[in-house]
């Protein structure tokens, strides 16, 4: 973050949206005291919320607080890193996610994610999007569904000339509208983005955002940005992260604050997060 | 002025002899790379001189005669012998090979992964001389000698190899292709097979290839495996068929000046071969890596 900014920093706006009322809200994720340990010290500490469908719910949080430790818990991303281990429940729609009977691929089935830095698939722009769902066995129509995948990620006018092209030689912004075309493809209902507009100018951030602003009418979306502006613009509830230090110097994420954006930017009941969204911290 | 003399550029003494060491070294090596080229070189040109001129059409169509008095014949007998075997031996080793890589690179865990990479490549230093009476021992001794038996023994030696490279092309793939494939609910192994292998298919071709031209010219496996051959031209795998590398063995012990041409005339067919393979082999690989780089 910027140090100069301590005094001098524009209030952050945060666009006005109507959220839907607590009364209303479907609960996709409720995560209940959440720990995960790599090879037994833990990254992040008895994290507890719930997430709603269709709402972008951003992640800030300053570097290492866990953010991105806690969204590849949501598709069990972090199945994957040898030694993590997590506590604590993931309830999907009620169902415990960590179950013994529950393969991660079919968590990943209907919980995508994008990552931070662009990784399409060294096949062509078409192939990239079409083999998710030609895999999972969703092969009617599968022309429709790619142009359908293209048209939702803002890329198809982009793109729609040169399909059989290499995904490779697309630029950083579109490769990363690719990539959400290409996790939209199989229709998950989850799609979570990691910082997905960090390796980007911004320009590309910018449709990004227009882009996950779109989105929600048809996903529920969880966003991790370092990027407050970002989470303001874009997020309907917003969850803020900070580091915990013990006196014994080992540190772990906590969840400070979660609420809906509004409140978070503009009335946050947590010193800390002030401090954080207000520059005077992190 | 006086003053600015401590921060002077010029070079001191030390800085003199240091320069001159460097550039000393620089020599050394480069003459070291240079040797190392020249060896190739000399080698490439002995043999095309010794060996160009026993090359003919008959050289390569026809078996070689018994006959003192005429010609000696050509080697086909022993070029027929060394694809068959070899394309025994790539039959058993490739699959296996690859199948070993995906494993250990895509699927086995810390322990075993480390298991199995040490276990390849003790197999690699295996002397290929071991290798040839052990498989005399497993199947020599209770059938008999045949391009089957060399194709096993030659197998073993393909195995690693073609394992060891398999994994160092699988290892190009970025770890980021293999994450935005879970995450669209793809299981492992669908990955492996829908993106992982095709993504480095070149590579994981290039490494059999380099096997293949490495068993094409191996000759201790064939001693006790395959070497009580005729001077038939046969595409049977279960009779003992003449290879390359084991005629230039033979024919060298004679005292056939001819002879002694044709074995030179071999040499240049095998050392053909594996120039050949290498250089398309690094060409593909090339071509490969330049698909996955970004």
């Amino acid at each position: 973050m910027n140090e100069n900014t301590i005094d001098t920093m524009a209030p952050i706006e945060v666009a006005t949206r109507q959220t839907l009322p607590t009364t209303n809200r479907e609960t996709v994720f409720d995560v209940r005291q959440l720990s995960v340990l790599y090879n037994g010290a833990a990254a992040i500490k008895d994290v507890n919320l719930e997430i709603y469908r269709n709402q972008v719910t951003a992640l800030i949080g300053p570097s290492g607080c866990g953010k991105s430790t806690f969204i590849r818990c949501l598709n069990r991303m972090n199945d994957l890193i040898p030694g993590a281990r997590i506590e604590g429940e993931i309830l999907y729609h009620g169902q415990n996610m960590y179950g013994s009977d529950v393969d991660a691929v079919s968590v990943r089935r209907w919980i995508g994610m994008v990552f931070q830095k662009p990784n399409p698939f060294p096949k062509s722009i078409y192939d990239n999007v079409a083999w998710g769902p030609r895999v999972l066995g969703m092969k009617q129509n599968l022309d429709e569904r790619v142009e359908r995948a293209l048209r939702q990620a803002a890329i198809w006018d982009e793109v729609k000339h040169r399909l059989k092209r290499s995904a490779l030689a697309l630029s950083g912004g579109q490769q990363q509208r690719l990539c959400i075309a290409r996790a939209l493809a199989v229709e998950p209902e989850v799609v979570l983005l990691d910082e997905p507009a960090s390796a980007l100018d911004p320009i590309a951030t910018s449709a990004i955002e227009d882009l996950v602003h779109d989105l929600k009418r048809d996903y529920t979306i969880v966003i991790v940005t370092h990027n407050m502006q970002q989470a303001a613009r874009v997020a309907d509830m917003t969850a803020f992260f900070s580091l915990d230090v013990h006196e014994d110097g080992s540190r772990n994420g906590i969840l400070v604050e979660y609420d809906v954006t509004q409140k978070i930017f503009t009335q946050p009941a947590d010193s800390r997060t002030e401090g954080y969204v207000t520059g005077r911290f992190g | 002025m006086t003053d600015r003399a401590q921060f002077s550029l010029a070079p001191t003494r030390q800085l003199r002899r240091r320069q001159i060491v460097s550039k000393l070294m620089e020599g050394v090596m480069l003459v070291s790379a240079l040797a190392a080229i020249a060896v190739l070189g000399l080698l490439i040109a002995t043999v095309i001189e010794r060996g160009h001129s026993a090359l003919s059409v008959d050289f390569f169509t026809k078996g070689p005669t018994t006959n003192f008095l005429g010609t000696t014949g050509g080697i086909a007998n022993a070029i027929v012998g060394t694809i068959v075997i070899v394309a025994v031996a790539t039959v058993i080793a490739l699959p296996i090979g690859i199948l070993v890589a995906v494993y250990t690179s895509e699927f086995a865990r810390g322990g075993v992964r480390r298991v199995l990479a040490f276990t390849l490549d003790v197999l690699n230093g295996i002397p290929s001389i071991v290798i040839g009476i052990f498989i005399f021992g497993l199947i020599v001794l209770s059938h008999q000698q045949s391009a089957y038996a060399a194709g096993v023994a030659l197998a073993i030696i393909m195995l690693p190899l073609v394992a060891r490279s398999t994994q160092e092309v699988l290892a190009l793939v970025p770890d980021s292709l293999r994450e935005a494939s879970f995450a669209l609910g793809v299981s492992r192994w669908r990955t492996v097979t829908g993106l992982i292998v095709p993504a480095s298919f070149g590579g994981i071709l290039t490494g059999g290839t380099l096997a293949i031209a490495r068993a094409a010219g191996e000759t201790a496996p064939l001693l006790f495996t395959c070497a009580l051959t005729t001077t038939k031209i046969s595409w049977d795998p279960s009779q003992p068929l003449q290879s390359i590398p084991l005629t230039i063995f033979q024919d060298l012990e004679q005292p056939d000046p001819a002879l002694h041409e044709q074995a030179w005339g071999a040499a240049l067919v095998l050392l053909t071969f594996v120039l050949v393979v290498s250089v398309l082999s690094k060409a593909v690989l090339a071509r490969n890596r330049r698909k996955l780089s970004r």
